[in-house]
């Protein structure tokens, strides 16, 4: 990298730069070749590095899979524990073909979405309060901080009682627990915005509002969306708490279906399909959030 | 006209930071601050911007009381301070969030060009380098068109050479539109490059120890006779207010 960077400060008019910091060989360079060269060279860089890190994230998985079928071909699993992924393949796919997949992720989607979209809205308002006005965290914070140190699954009776066994509880369940990483992330991403820029604001004579939306949110976004995402990672991790303590429908009842009808190829299946959809959910949350924080200065900014 | 009249600063903690400070400056006139760090330049400056209130005395602006930030008072803080998330020229617009946007955007640009920085435009903060970024935050103080601009220190991150630079367009853009410049800087020859007075601070508490007037023609050679005359009364005045150590780097 060394070498890039000095080749390319010794000829400045020469072609793209290769270096891979775009910033350090901008000091040195004409201030007309900067624009276009950084540019591209940051986009064939980045390109680049997008491929190479996607190959890497699949080695191991599809590595494990493929030890994984021949261990069962060759006996060593037993098939009526641990089924082979190709039967687990074949399971889920005849899930598919029924109709009942689309309904079980469905219905299971549907309460992951309600309840991230409830605990995201309550714990936004609560942890603006609390992160922007002392006032306010003095009074709410430390109920707050009390209601968190119990185990979130311990509402689950009490849920029960007062909203019933159908969809209402569940969905609170998961609210419950989408609520505090969320409320926790925003309200230290509020108190922790730095002053300095907040004095800049000042000076502009930027009125309340102003301030709040064109300083204080950009300023926070970046600890938001931390807490969105192990917001949602919890709200999946409820969501199958709720869904084994008693449902019908979805992923989570499919595990207890299999357990109950001893098919460990479904119960692999709704494994599977957590993994699948957890993952994707997080991807799109982590992708929205890298469009909207391309602006930081981070040791893996892409 | 900025008048500061008779400010004393005590902190919460009882600390008095300024005593008695007062200071007429005409329009159009460039005063430096220089003193011992500690001294409470800064906290001049923050109370002239109206981000800092004086327990005594007060502040005024064409004859008017500074209790909060004035809409032609300009502060360019020590760092630059510019927003990550906005681009160089988002940036500079920060402060015309009253303006309609085509209005906006020929200012912006305008000045853009008066700091040399038109071919950075859509550059994100990170993107630059420590002098360019301190001129993004002097570009956004100007296109405010203040008539009153505070420098916190403006140049003092930057090695010699950017520093003589944007001492030279710091004049170039008063020559424009020759706003009142008040600066505070560590360095004695900017001082003298600069300004037209310059007012020594001593600390504990912080209050005006000398005054010196520099009537060279500008742009001034650092190298004549008068300038490097001037220059020792300047060290002297700093050696007798007990800053010689923190002062005389060159
Ligand atoms: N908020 C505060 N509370 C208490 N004391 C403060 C506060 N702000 C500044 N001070 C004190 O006031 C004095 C003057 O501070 P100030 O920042 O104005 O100094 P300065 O002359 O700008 O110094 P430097 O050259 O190092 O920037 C310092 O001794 C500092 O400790
Ligand atoms: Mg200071």
């Amino acid at each position: 990298m060394g070498f890039y960077t000095r080749s390319s400060d010794l000829a400045p008019s020469s072609e793209p730069q290769n270096g891979r910091s775009p910033a350090k060989a901008t000091h040195s360079r004409q201030q007309a070749t900067w624009g276009a060269g950084a540019r591209t060279g940051a986009k064939g860089l980045s390109r680049h590095r997008w491929l190479r890190s996607r190959y890497q994230g699949w080695v191991l998985p599809i590595g494990l899979l493929i030890a994984w079928e021949l261990l069962s071909r060759l006996g060593v699993f037993p098939p009526n524990l641990l089924p082979a992924p190709s039967t687990v393949t074949a399971t889920i796919w005849g899930l598919a073909a029924s109709g009942e997949l689309v309904r079980h992720i469905g219905i299971t989607l549907f309460r992951v979405v309600l309840g991230f979209g409830v605990g995201t809205l309550a714990a936004t308002v609560f942890g603006a309060l609390t992160g922007y006005s002392p006032v306010a965290h003095r009074y709410l914070d430390p109920l707050l901080q009390a209601l968190r140190n119990i185990p979130s699954l311990a509402w689950v009776p009490l849920f029960i009682l007062w909203l019933g066994i159908f969809e209402t509880s569940k969905v609170a369940l998961i609210a419950v627990g989408v609520f505090f990483p969320v409320y926790l992330n925003l309200m230290s991403g509020i108190q922790n915005v730095d002053r300095k820029l907040v004095e800049v604001g000042k000076i502009y004579r930027l009125s309340q509002i102003q301030l709040i939306y064109r300083v204080f949110f950009p300023a926070t976004l970046p600890a938001y969306i931390v807490g969105l995402r192990n917001g949602l990672s919890l709200g999946w991790m409820f969501v199958v708490a709720a869904e084994l303590m008693g449902a019908s429908q979805g992923l989570g009842f499919l595990l207890i279906d299999g357990q109950t009808t001893g098919r460990p190829a479904i119960i692999l299946a709704s494994l599977l399909l957590f993994a699948l959809l957890g993952k994707l959910t997080d991807s799109l949350l982590a992708a929205l959030g890298k469009r909207l924080l391309r602006w930081q200065d981070t040791y893996i900014s892409a | 006209m900025l008048y500061i009249e008779n400010v004393s600063k005590q902190f919460d903690n009882g600390f008095t930071a300024l005593e008695r400070i007062t200071l007429k400056i005409e329009p159009g006139e460039i005063v430096t601050l220089v003193g011992t760090s500690g001294c409470g330049k800064s906290t001049l400056l923050r109370i002239v911007a109206g981000l800092e209130f004086p327990s005594l005395g007060g502040v005024l602006i064409d004859n008017e009381l500074i209790t909060a930030p004035h809409p032609k008072v300009g502060l360019v803080f020590q760092e630059p301070r510019l927003m990550p998330w906005l681009t160089v020229q988002e940036n500079i617009e920060f402060g015309l969030h009253n303006l309609p946007l085509p209005e906006r955007r020929r200012r912006s640009e305008a000045v853009l060009a008066k700091v040399h920085l038109t071919p950075f435009a859509h550059a994100l903060p990170r993107q630059l380098s420590g002098g360019m970024a301190q001129r993004v935050a002097i570009a956004r103080s100007l296109v405010t068109q203040p008539d009153i601009l505070l420098l916190d220190e403006p140049f003092g991150a930057l090695d010699a050479f950017t520093r003589a630079r944007l001492q030279d367009h710091l004049l170039e853009i008063w020559g424009y539109d020759r706003p009142t410049l008040l600066l505070v800087t560590h360095d004695v020859e900017e001082a003298l490059v600069l300004s037209d007075r310059i007012i020594m601070l001593h600390p504990n508490p912080g209050r005006i120890f000398k005054v010196l007037r520099v009537d060279l023609p500008r742009p001034r050679q650092r190298s004549s006779v008068q300038f490097q005359e001037l220059k020792e009364q300047l060290l002297l005045g700093l050696d007798l207010a007990g800053a010689a150590p923190a002062l005389v780097k060159r």
